[in-house]
């Protein structure tokens, strides 16, 4: 049992491929109440789909190798049954997808599949359920709900089938909302619309929100906790505060520095890392992220053999980094935050 | 001043829309219509705006991959328009294209030696100690192992294939490179590689760059001057402090506030402008300012009298009838005779 209303505990998901056995999410715990959001960031193929699609329940039937716990509201999913994890679906936990196209149906209009999803767990009157889609199209910010309830998804914009699904995902009150790239396709002018309607959903509904992105910026936007993946495994997590202004971790620096700000003076050059994201079918022994870290000779020969442990450094601060904690806070102060200022 | 060294003038392109068996035309898409500027040697001008307002359009008929329905490009004073293929041959070599995505623009059937070796073979050009030498020099260049010269392009990662994109377009070294969203597929780590490199090769090489991409936080980053479009024309142009710090069209000021900050400080104060729904579609833009439908400064005139580009203070233009951030005794002439 746990206190928490999402508890994630050493969660791991593994293909078995051809190629080998693909770690995907390798040993991940992270806790989440109502009405806080927890931000997932890291470059592709870091485990963050999986991860999101592993809490729904959605690798269950498939080769995925899944173990560990994942507490929603009391109760250990990755032992239930398969039907009862999908009748949660919907009710108690639902998701946001990049994609709103691939997530629809494309023969049916948007209010009979907000309908249909709402009749599900709600022994309503077809009229009754479609009171509720229109109410939930105009709550999203869809104009004329009453007329778009009858359109199909194709016929909407980019932005307004992103609200749409938003209002299929709402339909049945979740408590859980996981929302993956929710804006990664859309326009910066757009993203901004969503970013609000999101944030003040997850208000009026108390829910707890996952975002899973690669873009520092959204999270810094939205989280309130930030969780760094890298090679399918947490290497920092904190605050959103802990995150950007006290990261411990060389790969959080490195995200720091690669990334342009328009909130600072422009920098004459970027600070990139090196080389590229691992595969996740051949991880780097020891420390996943040594072959790019440029501290890894400071660490005495073991970031790659050993793997650094995911430690408290400070009110609940989590940092998988061999660096002893002070020499990490020193590397930050003098080493990297003067460099991610202008000259 | 000196002669740019590419001139943009009313640049037009109107695809046709058409319905039916006999493929009648019922109207045209505006991609393009009626875009100005001028590019100076060994400067970047970044263009940005949202998907669909003709950015991608702007830069292939720059390079003539597609042929203008209107308007004016020349190149070092030569009237490119309406050169035929076998006159515009050797200036090709001195403007080349890199692509958002370079999975799709590298031929997986050729070795990284045969992709960017092809110019020289296809332009006949002579190399002092053969072509092989030549393209593993231009690998060292963009920071690719030159022993890779025999591999193919599914052996790399997609950070190292916009590599090989970017190789393959020096292989003549070009004056002008046009680069459509080069790093937008890249991770945020890879991103800073690429534009690293492109700043490197700039200086080095004497490049002159035109950077499209949708990215305001990288355009800034990597441009000397920014435009910026909405449905197919320049609403704001001016140098990179000047757009950034004083924008002056509210498209522009839109844009940058609804850009995210990554400090979750800011989140609170910030102040905000949120523009309505989607961008409009091209095929029936709204008349006069294309803008006024989702600006919450419209007035009457916006809806009857388009703004015409004109310059309000020194290398600032911009579309609007109700600018913002103007110099206090506004001596405004039109964009086109003030660049002469
Ligand atoms: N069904 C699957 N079978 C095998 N490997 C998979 C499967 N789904 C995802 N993976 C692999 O797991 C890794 C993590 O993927 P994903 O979670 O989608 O990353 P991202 O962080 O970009 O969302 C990748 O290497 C991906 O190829
Ligand atoms: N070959 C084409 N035929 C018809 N319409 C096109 C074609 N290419 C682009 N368009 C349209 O022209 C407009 C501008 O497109 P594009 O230049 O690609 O914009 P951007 O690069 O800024 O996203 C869009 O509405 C697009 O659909
Ligand atoms: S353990 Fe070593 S290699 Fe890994 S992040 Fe820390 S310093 Fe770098
Ligand atoms: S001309 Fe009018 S509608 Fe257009 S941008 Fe200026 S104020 Fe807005
Ligand atoms: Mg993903
Ligand atoms: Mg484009």
């Amino acid at each position: 049992m746990t206190e928490h209303f999402l508890d994630v505990k050493n969660l791991q998901i593994h293909f078995p491929t051809d190629d080998g056995l693909v770690r995907s999410v390798d040993g991940l715990s992270f806790q989440l109440e109502r009405g806080k959001t927890l931000g997932i960031v890291g470059e592709s193929g870091s485990g963050k789909s999986v991860t999101s699609l592993g809490i729904l329940g959605l690798h269950k039937g498939g080769r995925a190798k899944i173990s560990g716990e994942i507490w929603l509201d009391g109760e250990e999913l990755v032992s239930a049954g398969a039907e009862h994890v999908r009748k949660l679906r919907g009710k108690k936990m639902a998701m946001i997808f990049q994609d709103p196209l691939s997530a629809m149906h494309p023969y049916y209009t948007v209010g009979d599949q907000i309908i249909e999803a709402y009749r599900i767990h709600h022994k309503v009157a077809k009229k009754v359920a479609r009171k509720h889609a229109v109410d939930l199209l105009g709550r999203v910010g869809i104009p004329q709900p009453d007329k778009r309830v009858d359109s199909y998804p194709h016929e909407f914009s980019g932005g307004m089938r992103q609200r749409a699904m938003i209002a299929m995902a709402l339909s049945c009150d979740p408590t859980l909302l996981i929302a993956d790239e929710p804006t990664t396709a859309l326009d910066v002018t757009v993203q901004a619309q969503i970013l609000d309607l999101m944030r003040d959903l997850q208000r009026d509904f108390d829910a707890a929100l996952i975002i899973i992105t690669h873009d520092l910026g959204v999270v810094a936007e939205l989280a309130d906790d930030i969780l760094v993946m890298y090679g399918g495994k947490a290497i920092e997590y904190g605050t959103a505060e802990d995150i950007f202004e006290r990261p411990e971790h060389p790969y959080t620096w490195g995200l720091l520095g690669s990334m342009p700000r328009l909130d600072r003076e422009p920098t004459e050059r970027l600070l990139p890392i090196k080389g590229s994201p691992p595969s996740l079918i051949n991880v780097p022994a020891g420390c996943a992220f040594h072959p790019r870290c440029v501290f890894e000779g400071r660490t005495g020969g073991k970031a790659n053999t050993e793997v650094p442990e995911l430690a408290e450094t400070e009110g609940g601060h989590l940092v998988r980094c061999h660096l002893p904690r002070e020499e990490r806070r020193a590397i930050w102060a003098n080493e990297i935050k003067p460099n991610l200022e202008s000259a | 001043m000196t002669d740019p060294l590419l001139s943009v003038q009313g640049l037009e392109k109107h695809f046709p829309v058409t319905k039916g068996l006999f493929q009648r035309q019922v109207g045209a898409v505006k991609a393009v219509d009626g875009v100005s500027f001028d590019v100076f040697k060994g400067e970047t001008l970044g263009v940005v705006g949202e998907s669909g307002c003709g950015k991608t359009t702007t830069g292939r008929l720059i390079t003539r991959l597609i042929e203008p329905s209107g308007g004016k490009v020349v190149f070092e004073g030569h009237d490119i328009t309406h050169m035929s293929q076998g006159k515009i041959r050797p200036l090709r070599r001195d403007m080349q294209m890199i692509f958002q995505d370079p999975y799709s623009s590298l031929n997986p059937r050729h070795t990284v030696g045969a992709i960017v070796g092809a110019p020289f073979r296809i332009q006949g050009v002579k190399t002092e100690h053969g072509v092989k030498k030549a393209v593993q020099d231009i690998l060292a260049l963009v920071g690719l192992n030159p022993e890779h010269y025999n591999r193919y392009p599914h052996e790399f990662s997609g950070g190292q294939r916009q590599r090989i994109g970017i190789a393959r377009t020096l292989a003549l070294k070009p004056k002008l490179i046009i680069a459509d969203e080069p790093v937008s597929a890249l991770d945020v780590s890879i991103q800073a590689q690429v534009v690293n490199l492109l700043e490197d090769l700039q200086s080095e090489l004497d490049l002159t760059y035109v950077v499209i991409a949708h990215d305001l936080s990288v355009v800034r980053h990597i441009s000397d001057r920014v435009a910026v479009m909405y449905l197919g024309k320049i609403v704001e142009l001016a140098d990179r402090k000047d757009l950034y710090e004083s924008p002056m069209h509210p498209y522009t000021t839109a844009l940058l506030s609804a850009v995210p900050i990554p400090d979750p400080k800011r989140r609170a104060g910030r102040e905000r402008i949120r523009l309505q729904g989607d961008v409009p579609s091209p095929l029936n833009p709204p008349p006069a300012c294309r803008f006024h439908t989702r600006c919450w400064k419209v007035q009457e005139i916006c809806k009857i009298e388009e703004p015409p580009l004109l310059q309000l203070a020194p290398g600032h233009q911009v579309a609007c009838h109700f600018p913002e951030n103007t110099p206090a005794a506004p001596d405004a002439m039109p964009a086109a005779a003030a660049q002469t």
